[in-house]
């Protein structure tokens, strides 16, 4: 299963609560102000890190570049374009949005 | 593999309707089918032909609807949610006694059931928005 996160971390718990629902080995793709997320050196990066453990996670090129994020994102998070995206949709079993 | 959208939020309030349409451009450049893409809630006002922003930013709009025309895209726009909005197409402006219609060219109003029918005929089902 994918699942998207399409909220910053510090504005809504849609990344809490889809680290709660997904099951292991799911892949989580951070899009929009989601790739917040996916920056290293913050409150979040630990969660995530550990996170990571259980799940493979994916960000966004083009929101990471359009906040200026793109050189600091965690360690072993896969930067993907819109054709990723679209890949990731379609080899999942399924897309839950969360919102 | 068949794909349908959903799309939750307005054409300027944060992202969700330039995700939702670079989603769309990159899947048919792969040689995906869009099914349809579903404007509900906010989403709806990425149906208005009335919009007009300034000529260096990007227009939402008239993008949604020089895609549907050029790959017959079908964009359909909640009704209910429509009416509440102000979006109108000649029909639904007569039949609610409005003097103007404002649908955008490639958007057409119908229900929720289009929603449902997308998600059963697609392959993959995704939400964009709030």
């Amino acid at each position: 299963m994918l699942h998207t996160i399409n909220k910053s971390p510090y504005t809504k718990n849609s990344l809490d609560t889809c680290l709660r629902m997904a099951k292991e080995g799911s892949a989580i793709l951070l899009i929009e102000d989601g790739v917040y997320a996916a920056l290293t050196g913050s409150e979040i990066t630990s969660t995530v890190e550990t996170a990571m453990k259980k799940h493979t996670f994916y960000a966004l090129s083009a929101d990471l570049e359009a906040r200026g994020i793109q050189d600091r994102v965690i360690d072993g998070i896969k930067v993907v374009d819109y054709a990723g995206f679209v890949d990731l949709a379609a080899e999942n079993s399924g897309v839950q949005s969360w919102l | 593999m068949k794909f349908s959208i959903a799309v939750h939020e307005g054409p300027y309030t944060h992202e969700a309707s330039d995700t939702a349409y670079q989603f769309v451009t990159a899947a048919l450049e792969k040689g995906h089918e869009i099914f349809r893409v579903f404007f509900y809630h906010d989403g709806v006002n990425n149906g208005t032909r009335l919009s007009t922003p300034p000529q260096d930013d990007r227009n939402v709009i008239k993008r949604w609807s020089e895609l549907a025309e050029k790959h017959g895209l079908d964009l359909v726009v909640c009704v209910a949610a429509a009416q509440r909005r102000g979006i109108a197409d000649a029909d639904e402006a007569k039949r609610n006694g409005k003097d103007a219609d404002n649908i955008a060219p490639g958007f057409r109003i119908s229900g929720l059931g289009q929603l449902i029918e997308a998600c059963i005929q697609s392959d993959r089902h995704l939400t964009f928005g709030d």
